[in-house]
């Protein structure tokens, strides 16, 4: 007994401030690309030719943009073209549609905007989520995972990951939804009651990640069940994920 | 001609070298290898001309530190080394399952992975024939009187990859479990041939996103060979820091959730968290948490700063110590030591059966480390003690975890003091492949054996490409740990074990 007391002092008081305050994140953290306004389109060709998903798209006649849901943040883009890719400090990459996921020169990306308020009367405060993993590789299950540690501690927000679809207000989708999970992803959803909501989070689940176009996989959550908040990253960072899930339920401006 | 060509960790050989045998010698040969003591690190089958196929064994002799290799031709069928060697169960069935030809004489030639059947064809372009849906292939099953089946999955009931689970069930005792996967399946193999290109370091980092430092450093160790590039001292030591900052990330919140399971919740919770700061750890060296980007073919893709190593050992050293607090609790618990003690026991004699690696082998007494067996970078200069326990059981596995982590500890920090000077990446990182040959690559991941060969063809490009994640051994191990256990303890003895789903399906 004495001994648990004396490691409970000796850990200490370990959640962070947030988001009252920005999170510490690494000095050499990737996080949403800019690229730069000014420069010809074809001064981004080279960072397409390396792009390992397609995310980045550049031809001659056709202005670069980088879809942030197929991003890998491997940064071989900003490599092989420094002058017009870079990758920011930005954390907060949550995004409603698709659409708002594409980076172009010249224009201020739009981040997440809350649920409607219908369902921010009912959730906004409690939010119940089921997990499920389709061909995820257990990096954005970890950083996943790592929300209910007393670090990001989540369950402050009242956001809390549960057991059983029939308990949940929402699904959590990770992976590229292998044709071997399709079925049983579809069940999952299935069996939660109305309203509900469905999280893609991580490149795979948004687009495939790495996995695109294999003949195994589907290109993500949205081609077997409707999607409303999408959060890139391979695997986001934790508070990517926090800070989509807030923003979602309205909790953060 | 000899039944093996012998190769070192990291070798590399033309393909015209390897000694070709016919199908009964080679069955001959490979179980007298493992009679002798050797394991089965990898087995598989590529196109061999227009209408055969060629089998590959990849031995691990752990006691003389070399890799044997032989290969043989086989048609449509070939007597099964399964029944007189147990290793070779999940291979064949992979082979049968992906090539369609029949090892004769395998007791349980289920799918391993449930191919989606537009992915599967037969050596002339025809799907194959009927396989069963994911699912829907029988079990083993047991009849009796109250006997009763449990079926867990895919789905399970926290944030965990998928898979089915059966059980045999009489009253609370566990009799067989039957794992069965594929939910997982990314068709990562396939996709691999034809390359190396730009997908093929992120297929490799998200295998087991958990492994990526150790898929990605056996990645760039077959590219290394078959290039026949040098990495630089500083890359070396960085890799070997990269790697054993994951094993403790991953030891140290496999404790956690075994602590969580046993319902231990000091323990759980400090270690969840001592995780994610040991996670913190990889990202001061490349940016994120899991190291994706740090290893690349020819060295490591960041070097660090002299300020960077000394927040790296600042930080760990606070880690080691929260986390010796953390776990100092869990073992002196007698309630937790209650559950972990003789529970899910294997021998030593059904480890080497199985061909065990990891923690899970070396919890049952074996000295079985990549490391100190077939030593690789820096491993070759710097040599860690392997840590066993004789016990077998979850506390075994637990143990032999909390003593890795405090090894890890002490190679980390006298890695970062002593750091050689120079690049942490050879210029060019990598020349071209050599065409026609065969490089095999081991590195000790946290949960054990990395094993990958290459095959490259005429132009130079991967004809084959094949993985094999410590899981694929060692899932059977799980299997046959259960067996006579209360299915109450199932949570404790899968935790115990934490194997990778995704780097099983592939």
């Amino acid at each position: 007994m004495w001994s648990i007391l004396k490691a409970r002092w000796c850990q200490g008081y370990r959640t962070a401030p947030y988001p009252s305050r920005p999170p510490a994140l690494p000095d050499r953290f990737r996080g949403r690309p800019e690229l730069a306004a000014g420069l010809p389109d074809t001064a981004f060709v080279p960072a397409a030719a390396v792009c390992p998903t397609g995310a980045f798209t550049a031809a001659p006649g056709l202005s670069p943009s980088l879809d942030l849901g197929r991003c890998l943040f491997c940064g071989a883009c900003a490599a092989a073209c420094p002058a017009g890719v870079s990758f920011t400090a930005e954390h907060r990459l949550a995004a409603r549609r698709t659409e708002d996921l594409r980076l172009i020169p010249d224009r201020a990306p739009s981040r997440a905007v809350p649920m409607e308020d219908a369902l921010r009367r009912l959730f906004g405060r409690s939010l119940r989520l089921r997990q499920v993993c389709a061909g995820g590789c257990g990096a954005c299950e970890a950083d996943s995972n790592v929300l209910g540690t007393p670090t990001y501690d989540m369950g402050r927000f009242g956001i809390q990951f549960v057991a059983s679809p029939r308990h949940a207000d929402g699904l959590y989708v990770t992976g590229p939804v292998t044709e071997n999970m399709r079925l049983a992803l579809r069940k999952t959803y299935d069996a939660m009651a109305n309203p509900k909501v469905v999280i893609a989070v991580g490149a795979c689940a948004i687009g495939g990640g790495p996995y695109r176009d294999h003949p195994e996989v589907h290109n993500g959550a949205a081609s077997v069940i409707p999607v409303d908040l999408l959060i890139p990253g391979c695997p986001p960072h934790p508070y990517t994920i926090l800070d989509g899930l807030l923003r979602f339920l309205g909790r953060i401006p | 001609m000899t039944n093996f060509a012998s190769m070192a960790n990291g070798g590399c050989m033309a393909l015209t070298r390897l000694p070709r045998l016919d199908v009964d010698r080679f069955r001959a040969a490979v179980l007298a290898e493992v009679k002798a003591g050797a394991r089965l690190s990898a087995f598989f089958a590529c196109p061999d001309g227009a209408d055969a196929l060629l089998l590959v064994a990849v031995l691990a002799r752990d006691d003389r530190g070399v890799l044997d290799v032989t290969t043989c031709s086989v048609r449509d069928e070939y007597p099964a080394l399964t029944p007189d060697c147990p290793q070779a169960q999940g291979f064949e069935r992979e082979i049968a399952e992906l090539w369609g030809i029949r090892p004769l004489g395998h007791p349980w030639l289920k799918p391993l992975r449930f191919q989606p059947r537009r992915c599967v064809s037969d050596r002339a372009g025809n799907p194959l024939k009927e396989q069963p849906a994911i699912g829907l292939a029988p079990f083993f099953s047991m009849d009796g009187v109250e006997i009763h089946e449990v079926a867990v999955g895919p789905v399970h009931a926290g944030i965990i990859e998928p898979g089915h689970f059966r059980f045999q069930c009489h009253g609370e005792t566990v009799y067989h479990l039957e794992t069965a996967f594929g939910y997982q399946h990314r068709g990562v193999e396939r996709a691999l041939v034809g390359g190396p290109d730009a997908r093929t370091i992120h297929y490799m980092e998200t295998l087991s996103g958990d492994t990526t430092i150790g898929h990605a450093t056996t990645y760039s160790r077959i590219c290394e060979a078959i290039s026949r590039t040098r990495v630089p001292a500083r890359g070396q030591a960085l890799r070997g820091v990269a790697q054993e900052l994951e094993r403790l990330a991953n030891h140290v919140g496999d404790l956690g959730a075994l602590a969580g399971d046993v319902g231990f919740l000091p323990t759980a919770a400090y270690c969840g968290r001592i995780r994610g700061d040991l996670l913190n750890l990889t990202a001061i060296l490349c940016g994120n948490r899991f190291g994706r980007g740090l290893v690349k073919p020819g060295g490591c893709g960041w070097d660090i700063t002299a300020s960077g190593v000394d927040e790296l050992l600042r930080r760990l050293e606070q880690a080691r110590r929260d986390a010796e607090s953390a776990v100092e609790l869990l073992f002196e618990s007698p309630t937790a030591r209650a559950r972990f003690d003789n529970t899910g026991t294997l021998t030593a004699e059904t480890c080497r059966e199985l061909g065990l690696v990891g923690v899970a082998a070396r919890a049952c007494g074996e000295e079985r480390d990549v490391r100190k067996d077939f030593p690789y970078g820096i491993f070759q200069f710097v040599q860690l003690p392997v840590c066993t326990w004789r016990s077998g059981d979850v506390f075994g596995r637990a143990y032999v975890r909390w003593l890795e982590i405090q090894q890890s500890v002490t190679f980390v920090r006298e890695q970062l003091t002593a750091l050689p000077e120079g690049e942490v990446c050879s210029a060019p990182a990598t020349g071209t492949l050599v065409p026609g040959q065969l490089a095999v690559a081991l590195v000790e991941g946290w949960r054990g054996e990395l094993c990958h060969v290459a095959i490259t063809d005429a132009a130079g490009r991967f004809a084959c490409y094949k993985l094999v994640d410590p899981s694929f051994h060692n899932w059977f191990g799980l299997a046959s740990a259960m067996r006579n256990q209360q299915i109450s303890d199932f949570p404790i003895c899968n935790k115990s074990f934490n194997l990778s789903y995704c780097g099983h399906d592939l």
